[in-house]
């Protein structure tokens, strides 16, 4: 089907704007995905998949301005052992991030790997981002797969012996980034995978994720912090025999954020978890669009988002489960939730199920509400203050979200920052 | 210890009347019970003074050692020494037992000035509680009261009572649904903690519970008011014969 003028304009203004990167093994990979762009065009608005979400400031050939966000508070995931990889403003800072030296794991560059040859991401760069542009169009992540200037390649071998954490900083008021993480896991190995902070102005992030026979990959993300930070997300994931992925999103603050995953469960007794908190007061757009396919029998995936969201905050869900005629089974579960701390905020969803296998059994559910009053009261007639009690209250409600990550270090991470956020609001 | 004054209240949202001139002191030290028939404002009297919404004092006054609570927030009444064990405990998903109690515990001696008591501390005093009421460490671990039935939502109230150590306890039929050794248990965690500074309110409908927990006074609760006082005898003439006799008596 042939684009709009409109559309085709808008998309031709964003190609102009952009830089090709160096390609070598990649440069194949990156044309095509110029061609991709090309086809289906940027989003617009008039899109169904960006019905809730207006991409026009992800598009536009200029990145809006972000203001950087002063905080005294200590960088997440501080206390846990790890190997730090940072990007300020999407530049590699080699200083600040260490050695790459990993047991189980052997680790490089997108931007250094991209003069060679040949190399083991070739089969997997662009290759699950083009996967998942069925049955609906990703533009965003083809454009990434196109002119991602760096990233981190993760090959795990064996059991990493500590998490990879890819430390996103945010110095520039006007920093347009995209970046590209590839991840191949194999038979049987293990790796964890840690990204934080504001990556950009105006952030485009991709990952690939491709894990093989009784391999886990688990990946525990926080995003936002500065309040004018833009973000739209890609993570594409397959799954072989019996492998586990699990991967959880804490979103707090930014204007505009996207998360896209696309997770196929192509092995048989394969389990993956997606899983997200979200917390917004007043100018905050976070949208998270999530599409799961059982395409193996008796595997299990589970969708679990929750969304605390004040002063006009915005949250949006879109999430599919789709159960392939072979995926007998199939164990599917859906939650997405809002607990809306006021009158002025809202929570738009489209949760979806669309099953061809007949044993299966897949549940979906979604809510919104109020901070429960019979609770508060209880908890005020112990002697818990209103403010502290709102918090508890809405920390439990976040409770099945953050208990989808495994690591218990990890969790009490994103516990302390969920519960700073809270405090920072505060009203006694 | 309380001293409740010609007490009226009625509903915020609509105008109904729940408490016609409530008078009522409980002594420290003193176990006081009310009796009375279905909706004739027992549990209402309990939220008032617990500050719970929806309700609107319009006259009179309830004071605890001496301080107007009625102006006070639910949780400075609480941090005051006022406790209530819920007719109908709360269900709170996703807050452990024990983080909830630890908050509690914490919340009131951080408002009445004092030490924070650490976790260490906190776990020996509460294991020790929670043994002599029968709660197991798994209902501790459990979130607030989801999934106890009811006579261990009941136990649960006696427990965070015995943590929290209030000078005022006001019991809200914490008897109903409890089996005779549940009830046991339950009074023996009551008759525990009665001191010479520590005041009681019971509310039950049945004898039963008395028996176990010995009042000094009864009261009878009707339409709003109470209308008749007396020793432990006034709870087996309703045991006895009902609240009609006694109601007619008083009219
Ligand atoms: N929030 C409310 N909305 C409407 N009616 C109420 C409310 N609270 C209390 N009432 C009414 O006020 C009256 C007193 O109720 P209350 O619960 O205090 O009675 P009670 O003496 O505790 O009864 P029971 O022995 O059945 O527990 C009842 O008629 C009840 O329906
Ligand atoms: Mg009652």
């Amino acid at each position: 089907m042939a684009l709009s003028q409109p559309k085709t304009d808008a998309t031709e203004a964003r190609l102009a704007a952009m830089q090709q990167p160096q390609g070598g093994w990649t440069a194949m990979a990156r044309g095509q995905a110029v061609t991709r762009v090309r086809e289906m065009g940027l989003p617009a608005r008039r899109d169904e998949y960006w019905k809730y979400t207006r991409p026009d400031t992800l598009v536009s050939p200029e990145a809006p301005q972000a203001a950087l966000f002063e905080t005294q508070e200590a960088p997440v995931f501080d206390q846990v052992e790890r190997l730090k990889i940072v990007f300020v403003d999407g530049v590699f800072d080699a200083e600040a991030s260490d050695d790459f030296t990993l047991e189980g794991v052997t680790i490089e560059r997108l931007a250094d790997v991209a003069s060679a040859d040949i190399h083991w991401a070739l089969d997997l760069y662009g290759v699950l981002e083009a996967n998942g542009q069925d049955p609906v169009q990703r533009p965003l992540a083809a454009l990434n797969t196109a002119f991602a200037s760096d990233g981190v390649l993760i090959h795990a071998t064996a059991v990493a012996a500590k998490p990879i954490s890819i430390i996103y900083r945010h110095t520039d008021t006007a920093s347009d980034v995209l970046l590209h993480h590839v991840v191949k896991v194999d038979a049987g190995a293990a790796v964890t995978v840690l990204e934080s902070g504001p990556a950009a102005a105006r952030f485009n992030g991709s990952i690939e994720i491709d894990i093989a026979d009784g391999g886990a990959f688990h990946h525990v993300r926080t995003q936002g912090r500065d309040h004018e930070c833009r973000a739209a997300t890609h993570l594409f994931a397959r799954l072989g025999v019996g492998s586990v992925m699990k991967s959880f999103t804490l979103t707090a603050n930014g204007v505009m954020t996207r998360n896209e995953t696309v997770v196929e469960l192509t092995g048989d007794d394969a389990i993956a978890h997606v899983a997200g908190a979200s917390l917004g007061d007043g100018d905050f757009h976070n949208d998270t669009t999530v599409l799961v396919t059982h395409d193996a029998v008796n595997c299990e995936s589970r969708q679990v988002f929750k969304k605390v969201l004040r002063n006009g905050a915005t949250g949006v869900f879109q999430g599919k489960i789709l159960v392939k005629p072979d995926a007998q089974k199939t164990d599917g579960y859906q939650i997405s939730q809002s607990l809306l701390l006021d009158g002025d905020s809202q929570f738009l969803v489209k949760p979806e199920l669309e099953i061809y296998a007949d044993d299966v059994a897949c549940s979906h559910g979604s809510t919104s509400g109020a901070i429960d009053e019979e609770a508060l009261f209880y908890l005020r007639s112990r002697g818990v203050p209103t403010g502290e009690a709102t918090d508890l209250l809405t920390l439990a409600f976040l409770a099945e979200a953050v208990q989808e990550i495994e690591d218990e270090a990890l969790s009490e991470e994103i516990i302390d920052r969920i519960g700073a956020w809270l405090l920072r609001r505060r009203a006694d | 210890m309380l001293e409740i004054k010609n007490l009226h209240a009625q509903l915020e949202e609509e105008d109904k009347k729940i408490l016609k001139g409530v008078e009522l002191t409980v002594e420290a030290g003193k176990v006081h019970a009310i009796m009375g028939p279905n909706g004739s404002g027992k549990s209402t009297l309990s939220y008032v003074l617990s500050g719970r919404d929806g309700y609107e004092v319009t006259e009179g006054s309830a004071t605890l050692a001496g301080d107007d609570i009625l102006e006070m927030e639910p949780e400075e009444r609480a941090a005051a020494g006022l406790f209530l064990a819920f007719q109908y405990p709360v269900e709170i998903p996703g807050v452990g037992n024990m983080t909830f109690l630890r908050t509690a515990v914490n919340a009131q001696r951080k408002a009445r000035g004092e030490e924070e008591m650490n976790a260490a501390d906190f776990l020996k005093v509460i294991r020790e509680k929670a043994k002599s009421l029968k709660i197991d460490a798994d209902m501790l671990k459990r979130p607030v009261n989801v999934g106890f039935s009811g006579g261990e939502k009941k136990r649960n109230e006696i427990l965070q009572m015995a943590m929290l150590e209030p000078k005022m306890c006001i019991l809200d039929e914490t008897d109903s649904g409890l089996d005779v050794d549940a009830m046991k248990l339950v009074a023996e965690g009551v008759n525990a903690l009665r001191n010479e500074g520590r005041g009681f309110l019971v509310i039950t409908h049945y004898q039963r519970l008395l028996d176990h927990i010995k009042p000094d006074v009864v009261h009878i609760m009707a339409n709003g008011k109470i209308v008749k006082s007396g020793g432990p005898e006034l709870a087996l003439e309703v045991e006895n014969n009902g609240y009609a006799g006694l109601l007619e008596e008083v009219a």
